[in-house]
């Protein structure tokens, strides 16, 4: 055998040990390469007679991550090419053969005639953790880092190399249905109590346990290969069935709002194999398979949610001849819910941080917040008495800015008020060294602004952290006039040490996540205000693929704040820069009600103790008017709210607001939640093409409003037929 | 193109539809041969001049399955010349099964025919033959497959019925069944039924509750809660319906119908064959229709077919005298009503379903009958059965005196 990414042996007993360790990478991953090699490992073990079974492990710290998504990528441009050149069958069957490849392969390890042992150490996810699901005995060391799991529904695929069926023979179906719905990676003593491993060992015993069981079951068959096989669940045609598919299909369209074709691929995939012998049930999961890997949906969600993720949190936008920042100490000002969401993260993240407000009441606080979330942690099992003591022995709540000496940066994070705010950079400055960095976390004023009352503008820039901090994976890190390439920098180097996803911004008013959010806001708002019935308008949102619709949101995150920011804007920028029937809404809404939302429990909504929140009956009398249901088209309701913000996003493109789509689309989902699917916002005009987005914007123009006419850009390239893929490669090229 | 008339009809009462109702040891085919016999003795029927035998089984499976038409009618010493066939259309299958005898008479094809239906809900369990619109993702999802429950509480959600209002119509039910039992109005077309030596198992229905009131019903717990909230389903009501904020949970056991055992059999025939059987013919089949409506409210059919078999007999609401239409669901008739402004006077003027249960291969012809005797004891002209059927459809038939 002639193999580099694997080291093959074999001991006295017979028992062979394939070790994975592909060199020059951190991470086993699959490649076709891959695939080669182990065709050969599972030929040499099924023709020599001196090998009885073979251990399959890692070299590496984890097991694998699972397959190169990129080859998938690969596979689908191969169909494309191959549909152009000889036809749309041949280009069909030629890549439903290619991708079912990995799954062919596996079950010939799984017949070959010799038992297979995966032995896991680390993340086991994906095609790998499929790999071992294919061996007869799987084994994971007890480490707290083991994670088995079939997590490629987060990336718009499913399991395609045998995962669904397996997964579905040896769990109950509602169990293995919800675990690929979920895409949760399963720690070592789960996967064992519900079947998905054998065993759970210290990490040292891992290979000699595998090589134990392999020894003493030589004759070793998957489950489903014995012709007495019974399913977990019991026949999908039974009583126990109609328990469990009718929900399943409920609960599927509850949870996606039929978004998401590989879910629905693995319902499907699934309440098909289990009527059919193995061999023929993974040939159906492939041919889902195939359906799936040329849905824009997984093309979509692969670039923005793995692809550009992962690019961006490596520093794709970080200035390469800065060196990297060494960040210690870190200040925070403010430990009001977000400057102590901020303390928190960092001090997760081992990094020490002073916390300052006006007094030492407040800040303790503040820093008694980092106290909660990490009891709340241990009480789930995810964290122990040890690591809050560390934690919370990380930060310093203080009311005396002196204690601020010595940090690598200050983030503010104080009342969104320029007069405030000028205070906190004059007296931070007083005490942080010329070299440290400020980041202010405004969300509302323009960072240039707030730039101009700095000593050191150079050193100024926007940290714009969401609410929750510590479940908001996005920040947006707001570039002011004269903000310098170490600030930047160090700011990423933050960002990217708390574990979070940085997009550069240029500054504006609302800077890029704001103002398209704000735009789907105002649309519920005035869709409110056409007497569209607002249990529709909720509806359109979350069937559009928002997580809530746009009159909860804006309860979430107050009405008087969306009041206030009309306001301002008013002020600013004219009357011309508000809608009138936005502005009477949240001025009846708010001053002559006083519903201000989730926080004084009324808003949009009511929210009775003990009970599910309500929409407010009064928004009927409010309004004065109201659609009948059976006039008002959901689907144009759907298109308003995702338009309204792509043309957003549009806009800020074109500004030099946002400079990359990569950022704008992984922006739009991690940081507002933007239907995911379709990979974000500017993919979402990318995929129809610019040519149908300008026309939809034309129509919903012509019907709602100069807001949907699109702008200059866009027209441009609705013309020319350029994306903004097309035209940023295009770019990165030159 | 002939006419179809109704020579007789034949119901057995309905046993409660579990191990210790009254018909559980009366197997499916016995139920279904009874009434088969009583139409051949009450009419001193020469068998051999019936044409088809058309029942009505919803799960068609175990004793109930291969063909139980057939099987029924060579029990009932029809003769080996008398074909049968069974069909399914859920739970308006014995309409459909009158319907298409009927048809079979209106295109001169045949001269007499049977229509009737079977359903032993205690011995083959509901939903025995699988279904795969409610389990195959592949239509369940396109479908917004709900159970029906669901569906009736997403009715009463959408169109404004209160807990209160669907509890009174049940309570109406019972105490209209009760009242129709005491007066006899059920005697001229219910046969008892009886065991292998003529001894009775079973003489009147079997599920009614006469002091059924408010209070009794307001104790009930609201079945459709759990399998809503946690089964999903709800969320696949308001995804269809998205003018719905959350769905209102009011139906229990005791506001839908019941799970009983039971058969029917109706004699159609043409004048011609009428005639060469030596009898008086009922009343005339004037129209019928069969439609497909919203699938997620899955049982509003009945308003949507009404308006079509209205428009094919060129009638309004105006010219029907009495009403029928299945109690699946206290909603399904609170909407129908509403759809139509029928007065109480005119529906279900004997009770339903709610009240007297729903055995749903034979409820269509059952429904028929009933309604046909009470045109009969009011001396009134014309009347309108209709169903609501699983998977969102509708069937209705216009029949009328002669």
């Amino acid at each position: 055998m002639n193999l580099t990414n694997f080291r093959f042996e074999t001991d006295a007993d017979g028992i062979a040990t394939a070790t994975w360790d592909m060199p020059g990478r951190s991470m086993n991953v699959i490649t076709p390469e891959l695939m080669a090699e182990l065709d050969q490992i599972i030929d040499k073990v099924a023709s020599d007679d001196a090998i009885k079974g073979c251990v399959i492990t890692s070299g590496k710290e984890s097991f694998s991550g699972g397959a190169d998504l990129t080859m998938l990528q690969g596979l689908r441009d191969l169909y494309v090419g191959l549909a152009k050149e000889k036809g749309e069958q041949i280009a069909m069957q030629t890549f439903f053969d290619e991708s079912r490849k990995l799954s062919l392969l596996y079950r010939k390890l799984e017949t070959c005639g010799k038992p297979f042992a995966a032995a896991i150490h680390g993340v086991c996810l994906g095609g790998a953790f499929e790999l071992s699901l294919a061996c007869q005995y799987r084994v994971v060391s007890d480490d707290a880092s083991t994670r088995v799991g079939l997590p490629e529904i987060k990336v718009g695929l499913f399991p395609g190399a045998g995962g669904t069926q397996r997964v579905s023979r040896l769990m109950q179906t509602g169990d293995a249905l919800q675990m690929m719905f979920k895409g949760e990676q399963i720690k070592a003593l789960p996967a064992r109590n519900t079947g998905l491993v054998h065993a759970v060992v210290p990490r040292d015993q891992l290979i000699q346990n595998a090589r134990d069981w392999l020894n003493a079951n030589p004759q070793a068959k998957a489950l489903w290969d014995d012709p007495k096989f019974k399913l977990p669940s019991n026949k999908v045609y039974s009583p126990a069935g109609m328990q469990i598919w009718p929900p399943a299909s409920a609960i599927y369209r509850r949870e996606t709002n039929d978004n998401y074709p590989a879910a629905r691929a693995i319902l499907s995939a699934v309440y098909e194999g289990l009527q059919l012998p193995i061999d023929l049930a993974l040939k159906v999961e492939s041919r889902y398979f195939a359906k799936i890997l040329r849905t824009k949906e997984a093309a979509s969600m692969i670039r923005s949610l793995f692809v550009s993720m992962q690019e961006l949190n490596k520093g794709a936008r970080r200035p390469a001849d800065v060196p990297p920042s060494k960040l210690k100490k870190i200040g925070v000002v403010g430990a009001g819910f977000m400057g102590a969401g901020i303390a928190y993260v960092t001090a997760l993240a081992g990094i020490e941080v002073v916390l300052i407000d006006r007094d030492q009441e407040a800040a303790d606080k503040g820093k008694a917040y980092s106290h909660k979330l990490v009891s709340d942690q241990i009480m789930k099992g995810r964290a122990k008495t040890a690591d809050r003591d560390a934690l919370l022995g990380r930060i310093k709540a203080s009311a005396d800015y002196a204690d601020l000496k010595g940090c690598d940066l200050v983030v503010e994070a104080v009342f969104e008020d320029p007069k405030v705010k000028a205070e906190v950079i004059a007296k931070v400055e007083a005490v942080i060294g010329p070299k440290a960095i400020f980041g202010s976390n405004t969300s509302t004023l323009p960072i240039t602004g707030l730039a101009e009352h700095a000593e050191r503008p150079k050193n100024f820039i926007g940290i714009h952290f969401f609410s929750p901090v510590e479940k908001m994976l996005l920040v947006e890190v707001i570039m002011a006039k004269k903000t310098g390439k170490k600030a930047l920098a160090v700011a990423l180097d933050f960002v990217r040490a708390i574990k979070k996803t940085p997009i550069v911004v240029n500054d504006t008013r609302g800077f890029y996540a704001n103002r398209c959010v704000g735009n789907y806001i105002r649309e519920g708002h005035l869709m409110l205000m056409e007497g569209v019935p607002p249990a529709m308008i909720e509806a359109a949102g979350k069937q559009a693929g928002m997580p809530v619709g746009p009159l909860s949101l804006n309860d979430e995150v107050a009405v008087d704040l969306a009041w206030k920011v009309l306001k301002a804007a008013k002020a600013q920028l004219g009357d011309g820069a508000v809608d009138p029937a936005q502005e009477k809404l949240l001025s009846d809404m708010v001053e002559k009600h006083g519903r201000l939302g989730r926080k004084n429990k009324k808003g949009f909504y009511d929210y009775p103790e003990g009970g599910p929140k309500r929409l407010w009956p009064g928004l009927a009398d409010l309004v004065g008017k109201s659609l009948d249901p059976d006039t008002v088209d959901m689907e144009e309701l759907k298109h308003r709210l995702l338009v309204t913000q792509a043309l957003e996003a549009a806009r800020t493109y074109e500004e030099g607001v946002v400079t990359d789509p990569r950022e704008a689309d992984v922006g739009s989902i991690i940081g507002f939640g933007f239907a995911p699917y379709s990979g974000g916002t500017l993919s979402y005009i990318d995929n129809m093409g610019a040519a149908t987005f300008v026309k939809l914007c034309e129509a919903l123009a012509k019907t709602h409003g100069e807001r949907f006419k699109p702008n200059r850009q866009l027209k441009r390239m609705a013309k020319t037929g350029e994306s903004y893929y097309g035209a940023a490669e295009k770019k990165a090229a030159a | 193109m002939a006419d179809a008339f109704i020579y007789d009809h034949v119901r057995t009462p309905r046993g409660k539809g579990k191990a210790d109702g009254s018909l559980h040891e009366v197997t499916a085919i016995e139920l279904g041969t009874q009434t088969l016999r009583a139409i051949k003795a009450r009419n001193k029927l020469d068998t051999k001049l019936v044409e088809d035998v058309v029942f009505g089984c919803v799960d068609p499976v175990g004793e109930a399955g291969a063909d139980i038409a057939r099987t029924v009618a060579l029990k009932a010493g029809y003769g080996q010349e008398v074909p049968g066939v069974q069909i399914n259309r859920f739970c308006a299958s014995g309409l459909d099964a009158v319907n298409l005898a009927a048809a079979q008479i209106m295109s001169g094809q045949k001269d007499m025919a049977i229509g009737g239906g079977v359903e032993s809900m205690s011995r083959v369990g509901m939903g025995a033959s699988g279904f795969a619109l409610a389990v195959d993702p592949s239509v369940a999802i396109d479908t917004y497959f709900m159970p029906q429950g669901v569906s009736a509480d997403l009715i009463a959600t959408k169109y404004g019925f209160s807990r209160d209002d669907v509890d009174a119509f049940a309570v109406r039910s019972h105490k209209r069944a009760a009242a129709a039992w005491q007066e006899g109005r059920f005697k001229n077309s219910v046969i008892p039924v009886t065991d292998v030596n003529g001894l009775i198992l079973l003489d009147r229905d079997e599920t009614i509750r006469p002091n059924t009131d408010m209070q009794t019903l307001a104790g009930l717990k609201a079945s459709f809660v759990q399998m809503g909230e946690m089964g999903g389903f709800d969320a696949v009501a308001t995804a269809a319906h998205p003018d719905v904020e959350f769905v209102n949970h009011v139906h229990h056991a005791g506001n839908s119908s019941g799970i009983v055992d039971g058969a029917a059999a109706v004699l159609l025939g043409s004048k011609k064959g009428g005639k060469a059987a030596g009898l008086k013919p009922r009343a005339r089949i004037r129209a019928f229709a069969t439609i497909g409506s919203d699938l997620a409210l899955m049982l509003t059919g009945p308003v949507d077919v009404t308006e079509l078999v209205l428009r094919k007999a060129g009638m309004t609401t105006k010219d029907i005298d009495l009403f029928e239409l299945n109690e699946a669901f206290s909603s399904v008739v609170l909407r129908y009503q509403q759809a139509f402004d029928i007065d109480d006077a005119v529906l279900n003027v004997n009770g339903g379903a709610i009240a007297m249960g729903h055995p749903l291969g034979a409820t269509g012809a059952m429904i028929l009958g009933t309604v046909l005797d009470e045109l009969e004891r009011t001396d009134k002209t014309v009347a309108l059965v209709t169903l609501c059927v699983a998977a969102g459809m509708g069937v209705a038939t216009i029949i009328e005196r002669v």
